[in-house]
């Protein structure tokens, strides 16, 4: 039973981050909210993207100089500095995939919180904001060691003060920084799903055992998914384990082998709980009465 | 991994089945997704007219797949497949419908002027405290000199302070023996100015949300450096030749201070007087219209930083300093203030 709460709660804890999103043609798309683990991969992947170009400009712009003995190019320096630090991040959320390598990469894009287009400006206020969460921690810490008047405890409280704006997504159910917060903004998941093969559309053995609705009936949907995960994946130790589990629970011998008999049972649950399906009963989980 | 079905059998499947289902529509989607994946690639342009017709009969077209399938199908990576596309789709769709160039034209003809106009009672309260900070520590250091070190760092006033002699003084405004050797450093000195003035406006508007405190603290700071350096000049008899020097860009420079306090401080207002709208509601709104004033702050900071770079070090006659002061002053207040056509588009 405890084994059944734990795994209730984690996907409920799972489905509150799936947020309404309806189109305008009446479907529900069903956004997920990116993880905060997410959102700090992109940030870091972005910042080290920034500094290996800001690096390698630098050394460009050294060479020059050398070159042409002006300090013309100290000011290109400083300009493409600050143009880089500030406009990265505005400039990729402005282009059609809303995300910037590092949010590519995790595969999440900025989006309006109210459904509508992500508008510049949205993108520029949630962007100039980061400047500020980014930086204050670290401002605070400076400030602190320059200056020994204040104690050690200022110190502290103003990092404390500045942190809590800075994990301010931490904070919230829709891991919004301050930035998303004042530019109305939301960041999600935006993987790509490749289209696999049907694995239930194969006539070659799917029909070898047959099994009775009484051992059809011990499953729900969340098993059925897990099922096809694994069967998707198709690594033998975790084939073996799952066959194994499932012969135990509907007690039948170890008779074939583990890929027929995991196939022959995914297709043949399949069909019957959409068949249910069909019918308005939808099964959620093992733990829901048939 | 595993052979596919022979699309025969399954389109001869007797009822409603789900792989019936796929074998069906499966070509609209990869159809979709190829579109879609040029579209990303290399926009509007990489598809034909007949593509572009096509494209929201497909999007539709995955939608009611999308539908069916959550009604239908147990197929986890179907259903994955189809909703990661719709997402794709409906972004490309629904996403922008202008070109680069029609929405610089929009934002430089009607938004930006528009959104400065929108935080203008902001924008007093900030003047309003700047100049309070000013006439704070002017009157303080008018008063008694030694307040002016209270005001103004060591390295900021740079050998600036009530010790310094008239000509020392008069030579920092450009004037004198001392000014030809500045010459040299002004675009790098132009450049410093401009980024680290947009790096504290970037500050003051992104404070804004701790209720505009921080935001109105650091306006006032500035005001209170400004005033102790004009009590100083004005007490050696230099205030007419300060004012020039201050003016030709201040007027630009403080105006644009001024509007990005005035963003941070709309933002402020609007969490804690969110009105009849939801909290978050105010602040996204409050958020997007001090976007676009801060993108106009920043270039705002680039002619300033320019004008004092290079105007001031350039130019040493106060009454032309004053000129292209008050001249920079009026195109601004014209270009926000003038009341005109609203965007139809």
């Amino acid at each position: 039973m405890t084994a059944a709460v734990a795994d209730a709660q984690r996907r409920t804890a799972e489905s509150r981050k799936i947020r309404q999103f309806i189109t305008p043609e009446g479907v529900d798309l069903e956004l997920k909210i990116a993880s905060s683990g997410l959102r700090l991969g992109a940030l870091i992947i972005d910042i080290i993207l920034i500094l290996i170009i800001l690096t390698l400009f630098s050394l460009a712009m050294l060479w020059a100089g050398m070159a042409s003995r002006s300090d013309m190019m100290v000011v290109v320096w400083m300009l493409g500095a600050f143009v880089l630090r500030t406009f990265w991040f505005i400039g990729f959320e402005l282009g059609q995939r809303a995300a910037t390598p590092g949010k590519r990469l995790m595969g999440i894009r900025v989006v309006a919180r109210d459904g509508g287009r992500l508008t510049a400006d949205a993108v520029v206020a949630r962007n100039l904001i980061r400047e500020l969460e980014l930086f204050l921690p670290l401002m605070m810490l400076g400030v602190g060691a320059a200056e020994d008047m204040v104690s050690g405890w200022t110190i502290l409280a103003g990092v404390a003060w500045s942190l809590t704006l800075s994990l301010f997504l931490l904070f919230n159910r829709d891991r919004m920084r301050m930035g998303d917060l004042i530019a109305g903004t939301w960041v999600v998941m935006a993987k790509r799903a490749k289209l696999d093969a049907d694995i239930a559309a194969g006539s070659d053995q799917g029909d070898a055992i047959r099994f009775s609705d009484a051992e059809l009936g011990v499953y729900g949907i969340f098993e059925l998914q897990e099922l096809e995960r694994v069967l998707r994946v198709r690594d033998p130790r975790a084939m073996r384990e799952v066959a194994d589990t499932i012969r135990a629970k509907i007690g039948r011998p170890v008779a074939e082998e583990d890929d027929a008999f995991l196939l022959s049972y995914y297709r043949q649950l399949k069909t019957r709980l959409e068949r249910k399906l069909l019918f308005g009963k939808r099964r959620e989980d093992k733990y829901a009465s048939d | 991994m595993i052979p596919a079905a022979p699309a025969a059998r399954t389109i001869d499947a007797p009822s409603f089945s789900t792989s019936r289902f796929r074998a069906e529509r499966e070509a609209d989607w990869i159809a979709f997704d190829a579109l879609l994946t040029r579209l990303e690639k290399r926009g509007a342009k990489a598809l034909t007219s007949d593509e572009l017709l096509q494209l929201p009969l497909l999007y539709r077209a995955t939608l009611s797949s999308l539908s069916i399938a959550r009604a239908t199908s147990l197929d986890k990576a179907l259903l994955d497949h189809l909703e990661a596309l719709s997402i794709r789709g409906y972004f490309l769709v629904y996403g922008v419908r202008e070109t680069r160039l029609s929405r610089l034209r929009r934002f430089f003809l009607y938004d930006w002027p528009a959104a400065v106009r929108a935080v203008w009672k902001e924008t007093v309260i900030i003047a309003l405290i700047i100049l309070l900070g000013a006439l704070t520590s002017g009157s303080l250091v008018a008063s008694d000199p030694q307040w002016y070190f209270n005001f103004v760092e060591e390295e900021m006033a740079g050998g600036r302070d009530p010790r310094a002699s008239v000509e020392y003084l008069q030579s920092t405004l450009g004037h004198g023996k001392a000014a030809g050797e500045q010459e040299d450093g002004l675009h790098v000195f132009a450049t410093y100015l401009f980024t680290h003035n947009s790096r504290v406006s970037i500050m003051s508007f992104a404070l804004g949300f701790a209720f505009g405190v921080p935001t109105m603290m650091l306006e006032f700071y500035q005001g209170i450096g400004l005033g102790a350096m004009l009590a100083l000049f004005s007490s050696k008899g230099l205030g007419f030749e300060f004012g020039g020097w201050l003016f030709i860009h201040g007027t630009t420079e403080l105006f644009a201070a001024a509007l990005s306090g005035a963003a941070g401080l709309r933002i402020g207002a609007a969490v804690v007087f969110p009105g009849a709208r939801g909290r978050l509601q105010a602040a996204s709104d409050a958020g997007r219209t001090a976007g676009k004033v801060m993108v106009g702050v920043i270039l705002m900071l680039l002619v300033a930083g320019l004008l004092e770079g290079f105007g001031r070090q350039l130019i040493t006659d106060t009454m032309l300093r004053y000129g292209i002061g008050t001249l920079m002053l009026l195109f601004w207040l014209a270009y926000y203030y003038i009341p005109r056509r609203e965007d139809v588009a």
